[in-house]
């Protein structure tokens, strides 16, 4: 049987040759070594010489033809017998071997193509990530540090059944860290734990045993998916209420002096200063001193004790239009009233540009709420947990009011306080709403801007 | 045991290892009479003479090729490079042929050679008595890259390295010749090749460091201990290539955060291919992404005082670092 | 046989027959063993063949002068003609081109040209050209400094003493006084750059600039290159130092199986050379010393014919390594 003659590889690189000119015809003789043909390829010229003696049965390729490496140009008849018939064919396949083979992968054994395939699978679950779902990529960094944290927070999550999202994080934008996650898996109980850092973000706490039942959703009902912030204030005041059992109380200043103090200085602060003038620095400083008075007020209960703070970092409560966000001002007693207006003025403006870092955020030890720039004349704040109390200063209105057994019209502010009952009484809580009253109602159009 | 700067521990490997065996031989620019540029040669050419302890011509590309030569004929030379800057003369030697011997013969040649040469930018030193090279050398299978930072390790692996029958590229930093001091034990000890070291234990963070930028972590981890109570763990991979990364993803599997310090300009550093390993080995175990500090990618480190301290990352640069890697 | 004429340049050298027949038999089977590598690699068989034919003389005749397993020689991928002589076979000539496992050179792993043999002491060659001459000067001091007789013999053509490689090595044997001996087989052509715009003035005459001996020779007169050669290995010997010998060749082929060389020169100078082929010459030699007749001649070529043949056909049939294999040798153990 003929033995098929192929296209060598004449030199590296080269896949193509042309038979530029068969130098023998069909039915005749070729010895070993004998040229068949002349071959052109884009490095060299060559003659082929014949591999194999025999008679040529059949020129395959036309002359001129333009064929690849490999491709069966003639068959050979070999004469001789059948030994030499027979090694004909395996030094065609030692030719056909390509000059490289592929190396497989490090660390496997033989059979790439099903390890191309394996390490193909592996890519793909990996880059596709857990299998949560789709849409991710639009979202931001900032948004996927709460929601999905890191490898190992996930990891630990997955492997505890937990929700990332009900965890209170420390890291960067509030994310939860692996000490977090740590930490509330070992302290998870229905009841609270102990003293723990702090720092207050976004991170929300526990959510309580038994979720809720559903609402029915009806037609023409809007469902609107809660945004980590939402959901963040919601566990934060379900926990307050929770923890701390409210009480409250309230009294009524007259600030009309104050009112005439600010009413005159105002133009002047806010040219020589760079802000706003409002009410805040004011009642701020108050605080302060009601705190320096009744210091009960600036705490924290622990379990079986009260940890009263000796510095005070005033949180001011901003509101956003979906959020509410509680930048805080560091040893707010150090401050006059200037410094005050200025560091409420720029704890204000990164609020509302969502400029706030965590350390912003954090260490605030009592905080001032302050409804009435909204027009509220009586509120019921929930203490910003874990501290002791929370300040309300309500809309300041001019009313008719008693003075000296005479009707008078005054600017009246409503001051209240809600207080965690297992700290203080309402004794203290009076006592430094008082302090706060007294302090306010001092000012005059002649009062020093300390 | 006595105290001794880098310097004088990589003094006195040589001496040792020529006392030891014969074959051994020193040769570079400057190395015999004056003792070389920074001294590390110095007496070696009075204690074992002008043909052991040679003064080369300025031509790198010899001074590596006729080392190879030497090699394959009974010696074991232990050639310098100047400035590790002036070793690129001698890469198509280096990369080509010492490090190709081995394999492409078969296993016919190997080549016991050893080339040192002193990196890392010193003030005035400017573009080409500064440059981390260590990158370059790093992608060459059959070479070894070591870079040991203490004194005591470099004393044993420049023994280990001159014993080791591969060619051995044994970096210094010429900026810590000096600065680095600590006892190094007498004995004839050595530390392999391919073995890491944490220098410090710690639980919050890892950092990954070599050379002068080891030297400064190291300091700043105590800072961060003691202002912050932030521990950090500490890791030396003392071999460039090929690297030990079982110590490395332990550490890193440990902490969750790993921070990579070099002077080297940061794209396409060696801490680039650490931070591939550790994300890829340690993905699961990562608290935070895999952060790098590096020189910026300009040329090494200007003449001018201000612009060459901004070039190397500094004390500061690495304390914040280390701490938004903390706080992450 | 008949007894030589008296003043016979082979006499004066130190040959004897029997070494005259070692010589051509070498050269022979150098060219035999090309010429059948050619037909290889047109069939399809060997990926790769770099040649020897024309420079036969010049790299027997250098070669003779060593002791194998002693002298390191540091050869270029040519000389074919000189690992032959030294101590290679047929078989390890076409194992190689076709990258076999068995290849003594490396395995398979590098190109053919690439010689190796630890057991004959030519130390593992490289593609980038000139590597091998600081390499065989470091080679040469280890003798010296051992006070040893052993010489460094490393070769090239004419381009590699365009390097600065090339030029280093010259300078430190120069200044050491290395017992290394430069071979540049100028063949007139590195692939297609012809001598003229590759060599400013003559090669020969650098050594003195590099203060030592340099010396000019017919490189296809096999007697005039043992004689530069064996001048050479002695001064070496004694201690004396350096010389660089540049052999004038001619390449009679094209640069490889990967070249076209009718791109760039004409078939009539290739004839013109032909006619001074080394073995011929040197068959006419043997001829008038009546120490080869036609007849043994052609017995001789018969024998390596068959010689070849048969290697051929083993390394053929050889296997390849593993890809696997390839994985491994990376670095010696420590």
């Amino acid at each position: 049987m003929a033995t098929p003659v192929k296209m060598p590889q004449l030199g590296e690189s080269v896949t193509e040759g042309t038979i530029t000119r068969w130098l023998k015809a069909e039915g005749d003789e070729v010895e070993l070594d004998e040229p068949l043909a002349e071959v052109d390829t884009d490095k060299v010229n060559a003659e082929l010489p014949s591999p194999l003696a025999g008679k040529i049965e059949k020129l395959l390729v036309s002359e001129g033809t333009i064929v690849d490496v490999g491709t069966e140009i003639a068959l050979v008849a070999a004469d001789g017998d059948e030994s030499a018939a027979a090694e004909a064919p395996a030094r065609e396949n030692v030719a056909d071997e390509s000059p490289t083979e592929e190396f497989p992968a490090a660390g496997t054994e033989a059979q790439p193509a099903e390890d191309d395939e394996t390490q193909r699978v592996v890519a793909e679950s990996r880059s596709g990530g857990n299998g949560s779902s789709n849409g991710r990529a639009v979202e931001s960094a900032e948004t996927l540090r709460l929601t999905r944290s890191s490898p190992v927070v996930r990891r630990i999550a997955a492997e505890h059944d937990v929700d990332i999202r009900e965890i209170p994080g420390t890291g960067t934008g509030g994310r939860v860290t692996k000490k977090d996650i740590e930490g509330f898996i070992e302290e998870r109980e229905p009841a609270p734990a102990g003293l723990r850092e702090e720092r207050e973000a976004f991170g929300p706490p526990e959510e309580p045993e038994a979720p809720p039942e559903r609402a029915p959703v009806h037609e023409g009902d809007r469902v609107v998916a809660l945004t980590p912030i939402r959901r963040a204030i919601a566990n934060r005041m379900s926990l307050s209420k929770r923890e701390s059992p409210h009480a409250w109380t309230m009294v009524e200043a007259d600030v009309s002096g104050l009112v005439a103090l600010r009413e005159q200085e105002k133009a002047a602060f806010t040219e020589r200063e760079g802000v706003r003038f409002t009410y805040l620095p004011f009642i701020a400083r108050a605080v302060v001193e009601g705190l320096k008075e009744t210091p009960v007020l600036n705490s924290v209960w622990d379990r079986d004790r009260i940890v009263l703070r000796k510095r005070i970092n005033i949180g001011i409560a901003v509101d956003l239009d979906d959020a509410l966000i509680v930048p805080v001002i560091p040893d707010a007693d150090e401050l006059n009233i200037t410094g005050l207006a200025r560091r409420i003025d720029e704890a204000v403006r990164k609020a509302r540009n969502r400029q706030l870092s965590p350390d912003d955020v954090s260490g605030g030890t009592f905080t001032v709420n302050n409804p009435g720039a909204l027009g509220s004349v009586v509120s019921t704040p929930i203490i910003n947990h874990p501290q002791a109390a929370i300040l309300s200063a309500e809309a300041i209105v001019k009313r008719p009011v008693v003075v000296n057994d005479a009707i008078a019209i005054r600017s009246m502010m409503n001051l209240e306080v809600s207080f965690d009952h297992r700290i203080l009484d309402g004794g203290a809580a009076l006592r430094f709403l008082n302090a706060v009253k007294r302090r306010l109602e001092d000012y005059g159009s002649d009062s020093e801007l300390s | 045991m006595a105290e001794k700067n880098l310097l004088q521990a990589i003094h006195d490997g040589l001496a040792e290892e020529m006392r030891a065996d014969d074959t051994v031989m020193v040769m570079g620019e400057d190395v015999g009479r004056a003792g070389g540029v920074f001294r590390v040669t110095q007496g070696l050419q009075e204690e074992f003479g002008t043909a052991r302890v040679m003064d080369t011509p300025l031509a790198e590309s010899l001074i590596v090729g006729s080392a190879i030569g030497l090699s394959v004929n009974g010696m074991r030379p232990v050639a310098e490079i100047q400035f590790a800057d002036f070793i690129t003369p001698a890469f198509d030697q280096i990369v080509n042929e010492a490090a190709k011997f081995y394999y492409r013969s078969n296993g016919a040649w190997n080549v016991p050679l050893t080339i040192r040469a002193p990196y890392g930018a010193v003030p005035g030193g400017a573009l080409y008595h500064s440059q981390s090279i260590e990158a370059w050398f790093c992608n060459t299978p059959g070479l070894k890259v070591v870079a040991p930072t203490f004194p005591a390790d470099a004393k044993a692996m420049l023994k280990s390295a001159i014993r080791d029958p591969n060619p051995v590229l044994f970096l210094e930093h010429k900026r810590t010749y000096r600065l680095i001091k600590e006892d190094v034990p007498d004995d004839d000890h050595e530390v392999p090749l391919n073995k890491a070291r944490v220098h410090r234990e710690g639980e919050d963070i890892t950092v990954i460091s070599y050379g002068l930028m080891l030297y400064t972590a190291l300091e700043v981890s105590r800072k961060l201990s003691d202002e912050h109570g932030i521990e950090t763990e500490v890791v030396e991979p003392r071999t460039l290539y090929l690297l030990d990364k079982q110590t490395i993803l332990n550490s890193v599997k440990k902490t969750g955060k790993v921070l990579i310090i070099s002077e080297a300009n940061i794209t396409g550093s060696v801490s680039g291919e650490i931070a591939a390993v550790v994300s890829a080995e340690a993905f699961e175990w990562l608290d935070a992404p895999v952060m790098r500090l590096g020189a910026p990618d300009t040329p090494a480190a200007p003449f001018g005082r201000p612009a060459m301290d901004a070039f190397v990352p500094s004390a500061e640069k690495i304390e914040a670092a280390m701490l938004e890697l903390a706080r992450y | 046989m008949t007894m030589e004429k008296t003043g016979a340049r082979h006499e004066a050298l130190g040959l004897d027959e029997a070494d005259l027949k070692k010589i051509y038999r070498a050269m022979l089977l150098a060219r035999r063993v090309d010429e059948r590598s050619w037909i290889l690699n047109r069939q399809g068989k060997a990926a790769f063949v770099i040649s020897c034919q024309g420079q036969e003389a010049a790299q027997v005749g250098t070669a003779y002068n060593l002791r194998p397993g002693y002298d390191y020689l540091y050869p270029y991928y040519r000389d074919s003609g000189m690992t032959l002589l030294l101590g290679q076979t047929p078989r390890d000539q076409f194992l190689s081109i076709m990258g076999k496992k068995e290849d003594p050179n490396s395995g398979g792993r590098q190109m053919p040209g690439h010689f190796s043999s630890r057991e004959l002491n030519i130390v593992t060659a490289s593609a980038p050209v000139g590597v091998q001459y600081p390499q065989a000067a470091g080679t040469a001091l280890a003798f010296k400094m051992r006070g040893e007789d052993g010489v460094a013999v490393a070769c090239g053509g004419e381009a590699s003493t365009s390097g600065g490689d090339w030029h280093e090595a010259m300078n430190f044997a120069g200044i050491h006084n290395l017992p290394v001996i430069f071979l540049i087989e100028n063949n007139v052509y590195a692939i297609s750059v012809p001598s003229a715009l590759q060599v400013a003035g003559s090669i020969a005459k650098r050594a003195e600039g590099y203060g030592f001996s340099g010396v000019e020779v017919d490189g296809n007169d096999v007697l005039a290159v043992y004689e530069a050669a064996k001048e050479a290995v002695d001064r070496a010997r004694r201690g004396d130092g350096p010389t660089l010998i540049e052999a004038k060749t001619y390449r009679i082929t094209a640069h490889s199986s990967d070249d076209d060389d009718r791109r760039y020169r004409e078939r009539e100078e290739i004839e013109e050379w032909r006619l001074k082929d080394p073995i011929i010459r040197f068959e006419k030699y043997l001829a008038e010393y009546g120490l080869l007749s036609g007849e043994e001649r052609e017995a001789l070529d018969r024998e390596i014919k068959a010689e070849v043949a048969e290697a051929s056909e083993y390394a053929e049939n050889a296997p390849f390594a593993k890809p696997e294999e390839a994985l491994t040798g990376v670095y010696a153990e420590v």
